[in-house]
């Protein structure tokens, strides 16, 4: 395992740049999620076509497609990004239709009597969805919610195909240099798990915090 | 005295290569070729008896080893040397299975055994020696530069990458080349050089630097979009990789190398793949018995 070692700072700029991809798509992803899952409660029929349309496309490709097409595909209609830009870009819309579809089964969860009750007091349909129905459905799918995280974590190594430097990328450059595989991806294994073990737990103390006591 | 010894010496090559060739021919069954003279219990004589042999090379290299997708089948210079090498051990073409090897993956498939050699546009060098084998070289290419058509960026030579945006493959030597001799470049490691040209084309790098042939191929399919800058800035001395200390099969591979020199058949093999793109017909190098 020396390898490792002697390359730890290698591993420690790749690692950063896989938490920032994370977080940052993470962050985006929810966006997404919260007005997918709107549009797909929406009474509004249209919103519900586009969602159903959206969660259909992005839930349905694979991601290093996604990220490929994206990176090769945009410069052809003039968009310049970075590839960190266009990785966050990818790995946000793809999480966000994942995010969307929990969500909703979230929403679906509350009760009926409390949409009702929250309509004969007067809200609108978005006050009813952010004050009433949101607070309860996402306690309910905590855990969803940290899985989708979790992949998210593991997911971001496609950016190494379009070469952001991220974890991967930079086990890939540690390798050219030493040729000694098996250690080096442990350390890449190794250098997920920090991230992935810690989510495991904090997403079980959030559950009990938010947890509805009845 | 000493001539007719090696004028004796030649007539019994010759003897021998056209023999082997016969009997590669006639043979009937993949396996189990009994006139193909192999060394007991080496690795020849195994897979000779298994009729079977995989090789690695590249899928995405035009010229060395491409796969046609429509066909299934693998072509080039690499291709045709170990056709070559299979054939003195007396295996049919049908029992050549060919895997791609990525730069990043050579010397765990011959650790592994996933493959029994590597013909792969493979440089030797002294790290890499530590952990496989090495016969050969069979070609030395040179490291270049390629950049947009019309050369906007004005790269003449390996020094003016410095500041630049250099795109390679991950794994290869080209990328340890381009940071030992313009310290300042930024390089990019994509997995496969296609990608490279496509990030060139999209002006995401401003150039692509690996062997000269690589380059060729891909210029020989975009002639319009991309040039050669012609800095030869290394040797690339191309080997065929075997299992570390495989001293039988390495010395084996190097008599059938030094052979297909003489016979032309090295010739044939390469103005029939990569000599479509690069002009003059190299002398083939002399074979390095480490």
């Amino acid at each position: 395992m020396g390898v490792v070692f002697d390359h730890l700072g290698d591993y420690g700029n790749g690692w950063f740049t896989t938490i920032k991809l994370a977080v940052l798509s993470f962050l985006l992803a929810m966006a997404i999620g919260l007005v997918l899952a709107a549009m797909r409660v929406s009474p509004f029929r249209p919103a519900r076509i586009v969602g159903t349309a959206y969660v259909d496309v992005f839930r349905n490709s694979p991601l290093p497609v996604l990220t490929l097409l994206f990176w090769f595909g945009l410069p052809k209609l003039d968009i310049d990004i970075s590839r960190f830009i266009t990785a966050v870009i990818v790995l946000s819309l793809y999480t966000g239709a994942f995010l969307g579809e929990t969500i909703r089964s979230g929403i679906n969860a509350v009760a009926l009597g409390q949409s009702e009750a929250a309509r004969s007091i007067g809200l609108t349909f978005g006050q009813n969805l952010r004050l009433v129905i949101l607070p309860q459905a996402l306690r309910t799918v905590v855990q969803p919610i940290g899985n989708i995280w979790i992949a998210l974590v593991k997911n971001t190594a496609v950016a190494s195909f379009i070469a952001v430097p991220e974890l991967i990328y930079r086990t890939g450059q540690v390798n050219t240099a030493e040729s000694r595989p098996v250690p080096i991806l442990i350390g890449a294994a190794v250098g997920y798990l920090l991230l992935t073990l810690p989510s495991g737990l904090v997403l079980g103390r959030i559950e009990r915090r938010v947890a509805i006591k009845r | 005295m000493r001539r007719a010894r090696q004028l004796q010496i030649a007539a019994l090559t010759a003897v021998l290569a056209v023999s082997a060739v016969a009997c590669s021919k006639d043979q009937g069954s993949g396996s189990g070729d009994t006139k193909v003279k192999l060394k007991a219990g080496s690795t020849m004589e195994k897979l000779n008896k298994a009729g079977k042999v995989t090789v690695g090379v590249k899928f995405d290299q035009p010229g060395f080893g491409q796969k046609d997708p429509a066909s299934g089948k693998v072509a080039g210079f690499d291709v045709e040397i170990a056709k070559i090498i299979a054939a003195e051990m007396g295996i049919k073409e049908s029992g050549i299975s060919f895997v791609e090897s990525v730069s990043a993956n050579r010397e765990p498939f011959i650790q592994e055994s996933k493959v029994d050699f590597v013909v792969a546009t493979y440089t030797i060098n002294d790290k890499r020696k530590g952990l496989v084998s090495f016969a050969g070289p069979y070609y030395v290419a040179h490291q270049d530069i390629m950049v947009k058509k019309g050369n906007p960026k004005a790269i003449k030579a390996v020094a003016d990458l410095n500041g630049k945006k250099v795109c390679s493959v991950e794994g290869s030597t080209s990328e340890k080349n381009v940071k030992a001799k313009a310290p300042q470049a930024t390089v990019t490691l994509f997995k496969t050089y296609t990608e490279c040209a496509e990030d060139l084309r999209n002006n995401k790098v401003d150039a692509v630097s690996t062997d000269d042939v690589i380059l060729g191929g891909l210029i020989d399919k975009a002639k319009e979009d991309f040039e050669l800058v012609g800095d030869k800035f290394t040797d690339e001395p191309y080997g065929i990789g075997v299992k570390k200390d495989d001293a039988d099969f390495r010395n084996f591979i190097n008599d059938t190398l030094e052979k297909i020199y003489k016979d032309g058949r090295w010739k044939t093999a390469y103005t029939s793949t990569v000599g479509k793109f690069l002009s003059a017909v190299p002398e083939p190098p002399a074979v390095v018995r480490y």
